[in-house]
Formats: C-alpha cells, sequence, structure tokens
C-alpha cells in the first residue's frame, strides 16, 4: 500500500527500489575500493591541504606581516574567505533543519551531505579568525572562564564575541544533528560488515539496535534539534552580520545587513551543495536519489534567496541615495565605480542577474547550467564579501589615509589550503559514511517512490476520467 | 551478561504486515518484548502502546539552564566581579547580552538532550548491543518475544498465522 500523496508530486527514489537495494546502493560506496576518480582527487585535495598548513605555519612563524594587510585595510582575503565559508555552512542546516520543519521529503536525498558540508565549511571558517588574532597560543583568552588574570574577562558586548559563541554553538549542534542521523546508518553499514571493518563501525554506530523506543525517542530528538538549529542558523549569520553592522563603517553601519547576509548564506550554501552533489551523485552513481527534482528544488531555492539578496544590493544603493549622507552615498559610489569596481560587477553579474536565469525550467533541470551556475554562485558569494570589507576599508574617512589592497601568496596559499581541507574531509566522508541518509530514504520510499508515486498517480487520472457526470456538476457546486 | 534471556523473535519483510501482527498479538494479548525496524515506522508507538517521549521537557529544562547560565554569568560579571564601562553605556547593557544567551541556551539545550538521549537508549561509544539478526537494520522488521514469559507454541502460532517470513530464537 503506499502513502496518499499528491498528484503533482514527482518520486524522489526512482528505479522501483525495495528496501535491500536501498542498502546495497547506499552502502556501496563505502564497502568498495576507492576509484581512480576519488585517488586522484583525494590526492590533489590532500596536498592542497598541505600546502595551506604550511603556508598557516608560515603566517604563524613570520607573523601577519606576511600578509599584505595594512594599516587602513585590516581585514582583507582572511575575513573574506571566513564569511564565505560560514555562509556556505548555512545550507546544510537549511536542507536538515528547516526542510524538516516544513516537512519537505525532498531533504532526504541530500540532507545528510549537506550536514557534512556545513561542519566542514565551519571548520575552514573558523580557522581565519584563529588565525587573523596574530596570537594563536592564547586564543583561549577568547573563553570565559575563571583565570588568574584578574579574572579579567572578555567583552560580553563585542559582537566578536558573540561571533565566537554563535560559531562554536553552530559547529557543535551541526555536529550533534549530524550524527545522530548517522548512527542508525552506521548500524546498517555495521550489520553488512566483517572483520576489522564491523569492530570499526561497530564504535561508531554506538550499539544502535532499532528498537522502537529507539527510534521514537531519535525522532523526538532530532525534531527539537532541528526546531533549535533553525533559529541557531539565522542568528549565526545575523551575528556574523553585527560584525559590520554594529560598527560605525559606512556600507557596514546598516540594518539591512542581518536578512541580507543570512540569505546570501544560503544562497551560497545552496550553490555549494548543489556543485557537491553533481558531482557526488554521479561519480558514486546515485542518480535514482539525488533525482533531478531534487536538483530543480534546490535550484527554486537558488533562485530564490538570489532574488533576494539582489533586491538587498538594490535596497542598500537606494538607501545610500535616500539618506542624503555623503559618506554612505561615496562608500557606494566608490563600490561600483572605485579601484575595485569590477567585484562589484563580477557580484552583481553572478549574484543577481545569472540565478535569474532559473526562471526557465528547462534550465533548472538542466545538469550542465547547474553546475555552471552554482559556480557562478560561489564566485559572486566570494566577490559580495570581499566588496563589503576590502573596498569599503580601502577608502575610508580620511584620503589621506586611503589605501590598496592585493593578498600576498601566504593569503592566497590559506584561502587555496581551506579548500584543500573542505575537499580532504568530504572525500574522507564519502568513503566512510553513506552519503544519502539511508534510514530516511527507507522512511520516505513509499510516499516517494516512482512506482508507488506512479501508480497513485494513475489512479488519480483513471479517477479523474471516469468521474460520473453528475458527481462533477456536484463538485462544482460545492466550489 | 548477568542474567541471559532466551527471545524468539519473528521478521517480517513489510511495516504493513508488522503493524498487522503487532494488533494481532495485542488482541491475543502477547506480552512483545520489543520491535525493532530498519527505519522509524509510523503508527507503531501507539500499536505498542509507547508513551510519548519526554525528551523534549528535557529540552526545555537545558534550554532555561543555559539561559540562566548565559545571562547571570554576564551580569554577575559585568555588574559585580569586574565592571567596566565599554563606549559610555551601562554596566548592564541587556540587549548586548541577548546573542550569547540566546546561543547558550540552544547549546545547553541541544548537548543536554543528545546526552540525555544517548543515556537512557543505553547507547554510547564503545556500547555494544547483541543484534538480534543483522538484516533488521537491513529491510526485515522484527518482532521479539522473552521466551520464559510467553506460551511458545502460542507465539509461534502467531507468527505462522502473521505471516512472518522466518522465526528464529536466541539467547541474549
Amino acid at each position: 500500500m503506499s502513502v496518499v500523496v499528491s498528484p503533482i508530486r514527482e518520486p524522489l527514489v526512482r528505479g522501483s527500489k525495495t528496501y535491500h537495494q536501498i542498502t546495497e546502493d547506499l552502502c556501496a560506496a563505502t564497502e568498495r575500493a576507492p576509484s581512480l576518480a576519488w585517488t586522484i582527487a583525494f590526492i590533489v585535495a590532500s596536498s592542497t591541504l598541505a600546502f595551506g598548513v604550511f603556508c598557516i605555519c608560515w603566517t604563524i612563524w613570520f607573523g601577519i606581516g606576511t600578509w599584505n594587510l595594512n594599516r587602513t585595510v585590516g581585514w582583507g582575503w582572511d575575513i573574506t574567505n571566513f564569511v564565505w565559508w560560514i555562509g556556505i555552512g548555512h545550507a546544510g542546516t537549511l536542507i536538515s533543519a528547516i526542510l524538516l520543519l516544513f516537512r519537505q521529503k525532498w531533504r532526504t536525498g541530500v540532507n545528510r551531505a549537506a550536514e557534512a558540508m556545513t561542519i566542514f565549511a565551519v571548520i575552514c571558517a573558523a580557522l581565519f579568525p584563529i588565525i587573523h588574532v596574530g596570537r594563536q597560543w592564547v586564543v583561549y583568552f577568547f573563553f570565559p572562564y575563571p583565570n588568574t588574570r584578574g579574572p579579567v574577562w572578555p567583552n560580553f558586548n563585542s559582537p566578536l564575541l558573540w561571533d565566537l559563541f554563535a560559531i562554536s554553538t553552530y559547529f557543535s549542534v551541526s555536529l550533534l544533528f549530524w550524527y545522530t542521523g548517522l548512527v542508525p546508518d552506521f548500524a546498517t553499514v555495521r550489520d553488512r560488515a566483517r572483520g576489522w571493518r564491523k569492530k570499526f563501525y561497530n564504535i561508531l554506530s554506538f550499539g544502535w539496535t532499532g528498537s522502537a523506543k529507539h527510534w521514537q525517542r531519535w525522532e523526538a530528538l532530532c525534531l527539537v534539534l532541528a526546531g533549535i538549529s533553525t533559529p541557531l542558523v539565522l542568528s549565526v549569520h545575523t551575528i556574523v552580520s553585527f560584525d559590520f553592522a554594529t560598527s560605525v563603517i559606512p556600507g557596514w553601519h546598516t540594518t539591512i545587513f542581518p536578512p541580507y547576509f543570512v540569505a546570501g548564506a544560503i544562497f551560497s550554501g545552496f550553490a555549494m551543495v548543489q556543485t557537491l552533489m553533481l558531482i557526488t551523485r554521479k561519480v558514486l552513481k546515485l542518480e535514482d536519489y539525488i533525482t533531478l527534482e531534487h536538483i530543480e528544488s534546490m535550484n527554486k531555492v537558488i533562485l530564490l534567496t538570489g532574488t533576494i539578496v539582489g533586491v538587498a544590493y538594490l535596497t542598500e544603493l537606494f538607501i545610500a541615495w535616500y539618506s542624503g549622507y555623503v559618506y554612505e552615498q561615496f562608500a557606494f559610489f566608490n563600490r561600483a565605480l572605485g579601484p575595485y569596481w569590477w567585484s562589484y560587477f563580477g557580484m552583481m553579474a553572478c549574484n543577481v542577474l545569472s540565478p535569474q536565469l532559473f526562471w526557465s525550467k528547462k534550465i533548472r533541470r538542466s545538469i550542465y547550467w547547474t553546475f555552471l551556475m552554482s559556480i557562478f554562485v560561489n564566485i559572486g558569494m566570494w566577490f559580495e564579501r570581499f566588496v563589503i570589507i576590502a573596498t569599503t576599508l580601502a577608502r575610508d574617512y580620511l584620503p589621506s589615509s586611503w589605501s590598496l589592497y592585493s593578498p600576498s601568496w601566504v593569503e592566497i596559499g590559506i584561502f587555496i589550503g581551506t579548500l584543500g581541507i573542505f575537499f580532504t574531509f568530504y572525500l574522507i566522508f564519502v568513503r566512510v559514511a553513506p552519503v544519502v541518509a539511508i534510514a530516511e530514504i527507507k522512511h520516505i520510499l513509499k510516499a516517494a517512490g516512482d512506482q508507488y508515486v506512479d501508480k497513485n498517480n494513475a489512479a488519480f487520472k483513471e479517477a479523474a476520467l471516469h468521474l460520473p457526470a453528475h458527481e462533477e456538476e456536484h463538485a462544482e457546486a460545492h466550489h | 551478561m548477568a542474567h541471559h534471556k532466551e527471545v524468539i523473535y519473528g521478521l517480517y519483510n513489510d511495516e504493513e504486515d508488522l503493524l498487522k501482527a503487532i494488533k494481532q498479538a495485542n488482541t491475543l494479548q502477547l506480552p512483545i518484548m520489543d520491535v525493532f525496524t530498519p527505519f522509524p515506522v509510523h503508527g507503531l508507538d501507539p500499536a505498542l502502546h509507547l508513551t510519548e517521549s519526554r525528551l523534549h521537557r528535557g529540552g526545555f529544562v537545558y534550554g532555561m539552564l543555559g539561559l540562566l547560565t548565559a545571562f547571570l554569568g554576564m551580569t554577575w560579571i559585568f555588574t559585580r566581579d569586574w565592571p567596566i564601562i565599554f563606549g559610555g553605556k551601562p554596566y548592564w547593557s541587556v540587549p548586548a547580552f541577548i546573542p550569547i544567551t540566546f546561543e547558550l541556551t540552544v547549546l545547553f539545550a541541544a548537548w543536554g538532550m543528545t546526552i540525555t538521549f544517548y543515556i537512557v537508549c543505553g547507547l554510547g561509544p564503545g556500547v555494544t548491543n547483541q543484534v538480534l539478526d543483522e538484516r533488521i537494520t537491513d529491510d526485515k522488521f522484527c518482532i521479539a518475544f522473552n521466551k520464559s514469559e510467553t506460551d511458545n507454541s502460542k507465539v509461534n502460532d502467531f507468527f505462522k498465522s502473521t505471516g512472518a517470513a522466518e522465526v528464529n530464537s536466541k539467547v541474549m
């Protein structure tokens, strides 16, 4: 028996899968020897990671002077990258938490990988403030704990400290949410494994048995974690935007920042999810689980959030003009026509214009277009942060202190290194854990499997065709 | 393990069969020891008369604890322990405390609930629970009875009549 679903719903699991086939398909990647593609990707990613670590060591050894920051431009690629990475993380929580609350079934195909992406992106993001503080060995001074220095406490009124709390909380809560979802799937892998792999997955699976009471508590836990992760994810990028918005720098000191940053974060995060998912589904042959339906749904989110971001850009411009405040007006004039005009136009083209192509259903459902667009959006959102940070700082109140900034090789190296960290972790993740949530796919199978949905739709059409005339009149009378 | 018990269990191929069988067991008044499934089956909780989980209440308590820790902590630090004036603002600048108060509320609620979940379920790193059948985490739906609490022939008849694909027993 299938569950009653609306006839407009498209199937989310294709290939008439049985429960056992789902297990086979989704465990396969963890059970076979790594493919050549994976091995090459891993070598590239881990080499980049190693280079990143080298650049970080270089920075710590010689000091921040190895970066091209100057007295006027105190934040450059470091904070740009920080905000970019933290934004990318947001899509994972949106998919796993907000879509769970909205009961969107398509989340099950992509939530696991998106959550993993969140965790790795937050790790990359958190590196930047830590390196940027200059004295990494006393970074624990940030945390308020009784100490022998007075005790001297951190400044709880500072948005930078709020950010520390927001990001630490975000990281640890995302980790709990992700891991709790993984436990039943690790048990599935454990029960198929032999030898050392069985022991390994036995540890990872925490002794999961699948008892009815455990499932009930598991669902209760996941729902509440989703419920509290939702305001959490909104708060995180709100607080990141406070780093700028609570300052008195023209172009930063705006009330639009929190919603605009949150929309931008979801926008860039979904782009990264698309980039990863399109490769993952192809390489791991998961086309039956991450279908065009999933890709189209995510493209709709990209279209919506991209449009919100576009409206925010235009609102900023309008308010700068309407405020009548010359410093604010100059800040925006400088963004569009100043020395970094190219990054502003890159941002506008990638973030505002390009997602509008997704109004076309054909483009929304095209793998190639989606991949291309996801890269555009990733680049555009990086430009956005660069525009906000470097462009604004380079032209401050006092023309005598105006300056320009371009990154040193160390800064570029650290950024490339975080890409290496991200992809190395992701590649390890696809080998160790099922990339698609096995239990959750089984759970939606009867509502979203093609053999059930198609039968359901066929029955619906049949019923609609054979509706006797008087019943139709009856139905119309009701309307 | 301190005491062994012998478990007799039946495996079903579909959750619909499982739910029907549980209803049948209820009418026959067979005391089900536990039910194991590969994914959360809806309708199982009322069929097994499981009361709603109280985890979310725990979450509320942990959350309140986090809220109070953050807010009272910052209040004590900035008004009693080491008052400092930042930018001419009052010592007790409540709006500035809101972000951290919120974050700690979420942090405490999430960690508190998750740790409670693993403790009450008896799960955790290093825990090994005996698995009745390795296909339970794949595609089999299992009803288990404690042999000493039930009439064996009755249970066997029950499994046969409700269409169990397999019936086995195991010492746990």
